[in-house]
């Protein structure tokens, strides 16, 4: 996979490529119609937002309890989005009388908008199989591009995961041909549209620390500044803005909420359901014995709860055990990185950060699991074995995907 | 969902040896097999029918008559309340100026059927009286998946048995991929999908049976098929358009048997005996089969309605048939019409009865049929579509090109049913299915395409040319896109208000009946080619 092999068939691997992305496509425009979940809503919302506010007040603004938590660049994505919201119906983006708009214009301008953006997952799919062999390459697109996780996630519930796994996917192709800065810079780019993505920084880190910041103390302090540059660059056309207008501790706060509970209104299948069921079962066989357990006084699922302990018996868990849990399951993974950084590995190992960021992060949803299965579809054409896990893992995942619809 | 992709990766890597294959993008679909296959396809193909039931359905919302999704949820009301021999009979608890039911009883006995499924989820949808009119999600859900359930029980399997017959007559002709190609084409048909689960209706039912027929009859099962055909027959009275395709080639192939007339008592001893179980309710009397047969055949509706691609209403810009002539001898000229425009298939499957000789004479009859006969809808383009479907492989060329045009009729009908999103969808799919990689008319082996055209005598190339003529695709092709566009776009003006479903008709008209000189004369070069090959044959 190290070299790139710009066959003369080239042409024809995108022409066969989009016709499949051309069958699902149609799968979507015919969903058009379906069922939505508030997401519509909250990214109709932020296209007002960032079309009549000024960006000093994007991330202050409380009209609705929609506020804007991703990053800058999705920010900027969907001011670039108002704009042709604009011309389609004005009333899209209007920050009072769009509020809770429902009408055809807003709902086919918002499909369509994540229609349109798939087309950077295409470009990722296409990008990542190009060396592959034909047998192996059309397997990967099955699983990506006819991914029923995403077309759920994305076409019936509403986001923009798609497109955000195309930056994902066309990050890994670079790292895996070897092109470690772009790969970089990409990953940073991605970030900046969604921070969720951050769980495998700590593994893109230990590689590019040991995989292209190598040759020697001096060339090797030489490329990490180069790509220190690069990141920095990144993060300040995203967040300079707001630190200019002095804005930056609102926009962490609105990006890190964690004040909204451990787990997330529909539970994603992860570690810490074990951890409540194991805490209610104590409490319960205590109570029977006689003790007096005073019943929690908050609920685990509720969406927005205050800092109340929902936990009887057990020790609360708050966002800094979670965060050191996710960085102690990441430890082995990190240590083979560090001893073995091969660009054959690293689409592999960036799966297995996601899982673990699945598995015990802070307020998780169910949809974040598309994050392991999308890169693992690309792991699973290498082996038998490979395969059976992803098949294992994205039927496990699709099941929890049914309480979206 | 799609869970096809998932099914299929765990076999993948089982003989990644096979290299042979390695440039073939359907090797994943294709290497279990004609059923595997099938079933990923009848998945997706179901996925689309489930997707496109999310789409508004007719007359949604427009009181006081609604649509063609009302008439069926009344018949099911009416049949779920009322013993079988008040369902054809006007009383005052059946008022059957309301969607009164005109299909003959087997519709009667399905719309029971699935009266009763409304019934235990819904009981509010399908009340006597109190019903009229109703409009829920939960409805609308029930409604659907009863078309959907009917597709996947009868039209579904249908299909797969008359792709394993056609598979097997052909002696391995082609590869797995087009046998693969050719199932999508007749499941993802854009016609049958938008009306059946876009506007409402159960086309499946009858088309399934009359696919069934007609694969029974090339797998030489001749009285199971003139069984199925007669149920088919006995769903929607329009399955009569393959009429004489099958009289004929029943007969013909009767007629070469040791004892024919034995033979064709036997299939007329069938046919009477489906018959007399379908219609057992209303054999009682006189009256009660000529109430039913009255409610069949709706005359005083006029010899055309809307604006259908048939000759009646296109000639009718020019003639005033309706001015002119009494409904009485209108009804004689049209089935004389008719009559005449069947006459030569027939003939031809009666005198030298063969396989693909009677899928084209189904294609000839029934584009008589829909040209000529008497109240034809828009949507009966459906039929001559099927047997069109069924010939794809043979017919590649053709398929497209009249898909299209079938549509384009469509499209004043489907364009009320807000149905425009689905229509354009469906296109794509169809154009996408049509040119997949690799496919009869991929053409990414470089190799010969199945359209067998170019082997055909001189005579039919007189035609052929005309009708594949590229200027004349060019044109029509653009003309139809242009219109579309008008269409959607633009008001037609106050003094011509159906000027551009004029227009349509009129392109559609001209396609339909040159395809049918087109078709007609392969049926009859075929059986040229046919004696010719036998005279050599004795010769040697």
């Amino acid at each position: 996979m190290m070299e790139m092999q710009e066959s003369p068939r080239t042409p024809v691997v995108m022409a066969q490529l989009s016709w499949f992305f051309g069958i699902a496509t149609i799968v979507k425009l015919l969903l058009i119609p379906s069922y939505h979940s508030t997401d519509l809503e909250v990214h109709r919302h932020w296209l007002a937002i960032t079309h009549s506010l000024p960006l000093s007040q994007w991330y202050t603004d409380e009209t609705s309890e929609w506020t804007l938590d991703y990053p800058p660049f999705f920010a900027y994505l969907e001011r670039f989005l108002s704009m042709f919201a604009h011309l389609i119906d004005p009333q899209i983006v209007h920050l009072h009388h769009g509020l809770n708009y429902k009408a055809n214009s807003a709902i086919y301008f918002q499909r369509m908008s994540v229609i349109v953006s798939d087309l950077f997952l295409l470009y990722g799919v296409y990008r990542s199989t190009l060396a592959l062999a034909s047998l192996k390459r059309n397997l990967i697109w099955l699983l990506v591009i006819w991914s029923p996780g995403l077309l759920i996630v994305d076409h019936l519930h509403f986001q923009y995961n798609g497109f955000l796994f195309g930056w994902l996917l066309l990050s890994l192709s670079f790292l895996a041909q070897g092109r470690d800065v772009m790969g970089g810079f990409l990953f940073a780019v991605l970030l900046c549209f969604k921070h969720l993505f951050a769980v495998a920084a700590p593994v893109y880190f230990v590689y590019l620390l040991r995989h292209y910041c190598r040759g020697g103390l001096v060339r090797g302090f030489a490329r990490l500044s180069v790509m220190g540059a690069i990141v920095v660059a990144v993060f300040v056309a995203a967040y300079g803005p707001f630190v200019y207008h002095g804005q930056i501790q609102e926009v962490i706060r609105r990006m890190f909420p964690f004040g909204r509970g451990l787990c997330h209104a529909y539970w994603a299948p992860n570690f810490w359901v074990f951890y409540i069921m194991l805490d209610k079962g104590i409490a319960f066989l205590l109570r029977k014995f006689g003790f007096n357990i005073p019943a929690p006084v908050a609920s685990f699922t509720g969406g927005l709860v205050g800092d109340a302990s929902p936990f009887a018996i057990l020790p609360r868990v708050t966002p800094l055990t979670t965060f050191i849990m996710v960085l102690l399951a990441l430890l082995p993974c990190l240590f083979r990185t560090w001893k073995d950084p091969r660009p054959r590995l690293i689409v592999r190992s960036v799966a297995y950060a996601y899982t673990c960021g699945f598995l015990f992060g802070w307020h998780v949803h169910e949809k974040a699991s598309l994050h392991f299965s999308i890169p693992l579809a690309i792991v699973a054409v290498e082996s038998l074995e490979d395969a059976k896990h992803y098949f294992l893992l994205s039927i496990g995942n699709a099941s929890p995907l049914l309480s979206l619809c | 969902m799609k869970k096809k992709g998932e099914i299929k990766k765990v076999k993948k890597v089982k003989d990644k040896v096979n290299d042979g294959q390695d440039d073939d993008p359907w090797w994943w679909l294709v290497q279990e097999g004609i059923r595997p296959s099938f079933l990923c396809i009848s998945l997706f193909a179901l996925l689309v029918r489930v997707a496109v039931g999310l789409h508004p359905y007719s007359g949604a919302r427009t009181p006081p008559k609604f649509g063609d999704y009302e008439a069926q949820r009344h018949w099911m009301e009416i049949t779920l309340n009322l013993p079988p021999k008040d369902w054809y009979r006007n009383s005052s608890v059946n008022d059957l100026s309301y969607w009164g039911l005109d299909y003959p009883p087997l519709t009667a006995y399905q719309s029971y059927v699935h009266g009763v499924f409304l019934k235990t989820f819904d009981p509010d949808s399908v009340a006597l009286f109190t019903s009229r009119g109703y409009e829920s999600y939960l409805g609308k859900l029930l409604m659907r998946w009863t078309v959907l359930s009917s597709d996947v029980l009868i039209f579904f399997p249908a299909v797969l048995y008359f792709v394993l017959v056609y598979r097997s007559m052909r002696f391995g002709m082609g590869q797995n991929s087009d046998v693969a190609w050719h199932i999508a084409m007749i499941l993802l048909n854009p016609c049958l999908i938008l009306i059946d689960h876009g506007h409402f209706q159960y086309n499946c039912i009858s088309l399934g049976l009359t696919i069934a027929a007609i694969a029974a009859a090339l797998s030489q099962k001749d009285l199971v098929a003139s069984v199925l055909y007669c149920l088919a027959l006995n769903h929607k009275q329009m399955s009569a358009y393959f009429a004489p395709a099958f009289f004929g080639y029943l007969l013909g192939k009767c007629l070469r048997k040791k004892n024919p007339l034995l033979e064709v008592t036997k299939l007329g001893l069938m046919v009477i005996g489906t018959f007399a179980v379908v219609w057992w309710p209303y054999l009682q009397s006189k009256d009660a089969a000529l109430a039913v047969l009255s409610r069949l055949a709706p005359f005083e509706r006029g010899i055309y309605e809307d604006y259908v691609a048939n000759f009646w209403c296109t000639s009718s810009v020019l003639v005033k048939w309706k001015k002119l002539y009494s409904t009485q001898s209108l009804r004689i000229f049209s089935l004389a019409a008719t009559l005449i425009t069947c006459l030569p298939s027939m003939v031809q499957q009666i005198l030298a009865p063969s396989s693909k000789g009677f899928l084209y004479a189904l294609l000839n009859t029934s584009f008589s049929f829909y040209l000529f006969s008497f109240q034809v809808h828009e949507k009966s383009i459906l039929l001559p579509l099927l047997p069109l479907t069924l010939l794809a492989l043979e017919e590649s060329r053709s398929i497209l090109w009249l898909t299209h045009f079938a549509m384009f009729s469509m499209f004043p009908l489907l364009h009320r049913d807000k149905l425009v999103l689905a229509y354009m969808a469906l296109y794509a799919l169809f154009i996408l299915v049509y040119f997949a990689p690799c496919g009869p008319s991929g053409r990414c082996h470089g190799t010969k395409t199945l359209d067998n055209t170019q082997k055909t005598k001189r005579s039919v190339d007189f035609i052929t040319s005309i009708t594949f003529h590229p200027l004349l695709m060019g044109f029509l092709g653009l003309c139809s896109l242009i219109l579309h566009v008008i269409y959607l776009t633009m008001h037609p003006p106050n003094k011509y208000p159906f000027l551009f479903e004029a227009v349509i008709m009129l392109i559609c008209f001209s396609q339909f009946v040159l395809f049918t000189f087109y078709f007609n004369s392969k049926q009859w070069m075929l059986s040229k080619h046919l004696t010719s090959k036998d005279k050599q044959k004795k010769l040697i």
